[in-house]
């Protein structure tokens, strides 16, 4: 995308480009777009450890032992709960995209609301998820 | 002469883009209750021993949704996965191999996850 950083063969300068990341203003429109696809690509190899899981369960107990501790470790713990963050934002703020494939919701009022929402909810169901783990 | 109608129903260029957008959307849909389903289930087991966690999965209602959400998520994840490959990589060469590459990976991954819980289930 950026051919800013080849020097050309003749060892002439690269062509400047303008910069854009580096000086248009975050707003919570851009950020949950981008986090949308980040959390959809982070949620895509996440689905190997489901899967590692349920090849475990499908050999045997001795390799099914070995995926539980690593679960049970504390950064399997901690990969497993931000997993959970990450599914929970992508898929309420996916929600958020269907309801804009239907074609509401596009006044920026609202698409400030329904993002502080996503984001909250988002909060609210990991809470839930991880105290019903911890203390059911 | 070419209607938008007849555009969108992938008799233009594009030809299967249309299909891509639906079905993104329609496994997105499946995997909501999926989810919710799939979260509770595991967010509920008290016991993780592998007898329990077996006996979960072996049971036929449990093994249908879990191979339904390995369906529904590997399809979509594959055409999220695309559409970020498409836009990020401009060489033709490389795009074309790494979507090819990830499909065939994300593919047999899918499958070996199915067949675990048909395994387990059967």
């Amino acid at each position: 995308m950026s051919d800013a950083h080849k020097i050309s063969k003749d060892g002439s300068k690269p062509r400047p480009l303008s910069p854009h990341l580096q000086i248009y203003k975050w707003q919570l429109t851009s950020i949950m777009s981008i986090g949308h696809r980040a959390s959809g690509v982070a949620l895509s190899f996440g689905s190997l450890l489901i899967v590692m899981w349920l090849v475990a369960l499908a050999t045997g107990p001795e390799y099914f032992s070995l995926v539980h501790n690593l679960i049970s470790h504390w950064f399997g713990q901690f990969v497993l709960f931000g997993f959970s963050v990450v599914l929970f934002y992508h898929m309420l703020n996916g929600v958020r995209h269907l309801s804009w494939d239907l074609g509401y919701g596009f006044d920026l009022s609202t698409v400030y609301k329904t993002g502080y929402s996503v984001i909250i909810m988002a909060v609210i169901l990991t809470t839930i998820t991880w105290l019903t783990v911890w203390f059911y | 002469m070419a209607t938008p109608l007849k555009n969108a129903k992938g008799l233009g260029s594009a030809k299967h883009g249309l299909g891509h957008w639906i079905t993104q959307r329609v496994t997105a849909l499946a995997l909501l209750p999926l989810t919710i389903w799939f979260v509770s289930i595991v967010a509920i087991m008290k016991d993780s021993s592998y007898e329990n966690a077996y006996n979960m999965v072996s049971n036929p209602f449990n093994a249908t949704f879990l191979i339904l959400i390995i369906i529904s998520m590997f399809w979509h994840l594959q055409l999220g996965l695309q559409v970020v490959i498409e836009d990020y990589i401009s060489n033709k060469t490389k795009r074309m191999s790494l979507i090819i590459i990830m499909k065939f990976i994300m593919t047999a991954v899918g499958l070996l996850s199915a067949l675990s819980v048909i395994r387990i289930a059967l």
